[in-house]
């Protein structure tokens, strides 16, 4: 059986389950299919969140953002899992108290406003969709690989899927087939890092490898990240484990992930899916063990992946290179310049220039002649695809790779068997699937629940809603669509990285405060949460599409890090303008008395 | 058993998120950013791996799990003190 033919056995067995599944636990009602009715076990909770959790951003950019940045890849492991610890303990319990399902829906009643909720429903409109923008590029990745279309393809086929998916089982349906989508992703991800930790450390379990010594090639064993350094600097890279952000860019973008983190809808909604506040906290534990799971794996995947990828290629003859790198090429992924001419693959970092540059071709990404194009200008000399864009002399380095290809190139790089790239084929999908499912939800429930039916048009009928929703979910998978055809960087963890600094600087503070403070009023919140979020979106927008450059940056911030200060923002601004308007109503700081309490939280309401 | 009291019981919770918090502040933005570069040259190294890299990259994911894990009984606990516990 060809590895074409066992991706498609593997993946159409994992879909075949989660249709099944789906249909099994379809909802039978609205309440069903918002919260799934508030039955569900916090083992079974904590497995469907962390399947949402762990967005294609996650499954495949992440390690390679890793394996490419070495230890600044930390910032969204700690970012993404530190983040939970807040949204346990802070926000989840009195969220899941006060009973609404909807995050506009707490902000509009605990700042008795319909425009507090039309800002937040804006908000989440806005994250969500960056979000989704994320996660269809990482479909795009995978349909690409595994069709050997372009990613513009993949992304027009991964977002048909998504939507008629999404469709099927409202949250209840969700929440069971992402515990089976879960099993799938852990073992995906797992299996190729314990192969390889074998090949190239001796060492079964990953996690040890990492901390082990090098062994592979019959060697004198080297300490594995000392060796991964020497690699490194040789090639005129920095030392793996120091990276090259500052120091307060490092904290500044660790922060603004934690933060965002906490402040996204699409998981707190996970947790009205339990039946009480006991259970949320349970669940939460169950989550963050599943996630760890992946997040301790995902660094290891990224060292041994670096190691194996500049062994495999440096100073290859391009003739005598593994096959995978054909396909990756011919899916506009990898390209290959030989400026030396001398028929080997030569890869370097930025300190091997003058220019401190190492990019191969000019131009951002790269382009290829039209198909209609003659054969020379095509196909080079050694057989390697030839780009349309021209060298990049200025450095000598030859290989370029998206980040993204890591974690699906890596056990075609350590030579592993077929079934494990067609288990990762199917991982990836889950993971992809899972993540837009429940954004997709979240999404079309502020447009229809919160904006149409509780702003514009109150007398809205039940059938009505579902058609908005319905709509809502369409619109937004095309605008995603579009966005992950010409996404706004070049990674998809950075794309993602934006919508957690977008929700840290609105979300994070205003729900923080209405929690754990009396005294902060509607004109606070609301000028808190326009302030952060338009300070944070004008200064992405600014640095991403309206040309600004990087010695412009507020004290060297880069747009990633910048929610930590939106999120600042946001805090002084609702201080400030609470301070000097009237104190909320006495219902409402009953209210935020009686969250404190966790008895009695009863069943979620919509 | 100190039934429904409520100040008291805020206080305790209270107490408990901030000082999770605080060790949740220091093994990962602490131990794994600000402090990186004197723990990776100073502390000793965790396998072959330098401290503060590893706190970075494993270290404070750990401590998360536990962290929730001893947020989640000692809550449960403070419920069942102040007799707030649902499970009877």
């Amino acid at each position: 059986m060809t590895q074409d033919q066992l991706n498609f056995v593997f993946i159409g067995i994992t879909f075949a389950l989660y249709i099944v599944i789906a249909i099994r636990s379809r909802a039978s009602s609205t309440k069903e299919y918002y919260t799934a009715g508030g039955g569900v076990s916090p083992l079974a909770n904590g497995l469907a969140t962390a399947a949402d959790w762990m967005s294609a951003a996650t499954f495949i950019s992440m390690a390679g953002t890793v394996a490419i940045s070495g230890y600044d890849g930390a910032r969204f492991l700690m970012g993404w899992t530190g983040g939970f610890v807040l949204l346990t303990v802070l926000m989840v319990p009195y969220l899941r108290k006060f009973g609404k399902a909807t995050v506009p829906d707490f902000i509009g009643d605990r700042y008795y406003s319909k425009l507090a909720r039309a800002v937040a429903v804006v908000c989440a409109i806005f994250i969500c969709m960056t979000y989704i923008m994320g996660q269809m590029r990482g479909v795009g990745v995978v349909f690409s690989q595994l069709f050997g279309i372009s990613i513009s393809a993949g992304v027009i086929v991964g977002a048909a899927i998504v939507f008629f998916y999404a469709g099927l089982g409202g949250m209840k349906g969700i929440t069971y087939t992402q515990v089976a989508q879960y099993c799938v992703m852990s073992f995906a991800y797992t299996i190729p890092a314990v192969f390889i930790a074998m090949a190239l450390t001796g060492n079964v379990i990953p996690q040890v490898g990492l901390i082990g010594n090098y062994t592979a090639g019959g060697a004198e064993a080297v300490p594995f990240l000392e060796k991964l350094n020497n690699i490194n600097t040789e090639l005129g890279f920095k030392e793996y484990t120091s990276g090259k952000l500052s120091t307060l860019n490092m904290f500044c973008i660790t922060a603004a992930l934690m933060c965002g983190t906490a402040g996204l809808p699409h998981v707190i909604v996970r947790f009205f899916t339990v039946k009480d506040v006991k259970s949320v906290r349970k669940s939460a534990c169950w989550t963050l063990l599943f996630i760890a799971v992946i997040y301790l794996t995902a660094p290891t995947i990224g060292a041994f992946s670096r190691v194996n990828l500049i062994e495999k290629l440096h100073n290859t003859p391009y003739t005598e290179a593994p096959s995978w790198l054909q396909e990756f090429e011919s899916t506009g992924q990898m390209a290959w310049v030989d400026k030396n001419g001398d028929g080997k693959i030569q890869y370097f970092g930025p300190g091997k220039s003058e220019a401190g540059s190492n990019s191969v071709f000019q131009g951002k990404k790269p382009n290829y002649p039209e198909i209609t194009a003659p054969d020379q200008q095509k196909v080079g000399i050694h057989g390697e695809r030839l780009l349309a864009n021209k060298a990049d002399d200025s450095n000598p380095n030859e290989l370029w790779f998206g980040t993204d290809i890591m974690v699906m190139a890596n056990p075609s790089m350590a030579g592993l068997p077929m079934w494990v790239i067609a288990l990762l084929m199917a991982g990836c999908i889950a993971a992809a699937l899972s993540t837009a499912a429940g954004l997709l939800l979240v999404l079309s429930t502020s447009i229809s629940h919160d904006l149409m039916k509780n702003i514009i048009k109150p007398d809205l009928s039940d059938k009505e809603e579902v058609m908005y929703a319905r709509i809502a979910s369409f619109a937004s998978l095309a605008v995603a669509a579009f966005f992950g055809i010409n996404p706004p960087s070049a990674f998809i963890a950075k794309t993602v990285a934006f919508a957690f600094g977008l929700a840290a600087s609105s979300f994070f503070p205003t729900l923080l405060m209405g929690i754990f403070s009396k005294r902060v009023n509607k004109p606070g919140a609301i000028a808190g949460m326009i302030s952060g979020i338009s300070f944070t979106l004008g200064y992405i927008l600014y640095f991403q599409f309206w040309g600004g450059t990087p010695d412009q940056y507020l004290f060297g911030i880069t747009p990633e890090g910048i929610g930590c200060l939106g999120m600042l923002l946001n805090f002084i601004v609702t201080f400030i303008v609470s301070a000097v308007t009237p104190a909320p109503p006495q219902s409402v700081q009953d209210m935020v008395e009686s969250i404190h309490i966790p008895s009695g939280a009863g069943d979620a309401s919509h | 058993m100190e039934p429904n009291n409520p100040h008291r019981y805020r206080r305790a919770c209270l107490n408990l998120v901030l000082s999770l918090l605080a060790v949740w502040f220091f093994v990962s933005l602490g131990c794994g950013v600000l402090f990186r570069e004197w723990l990776d040259a100073n502390a000793p190294n965790v396998g072959t791996a330098p401290f503060g890299f590893w706190m970075a990259q494993q270290g404070s994911i750990i401590c998360f799990v536990l962290i929730l894990v001893v947020y989640a009984w000692r809550m449960n606990s403070l419920d069942r003190k102040f007799g707030y516990s649902e499970e009877d």
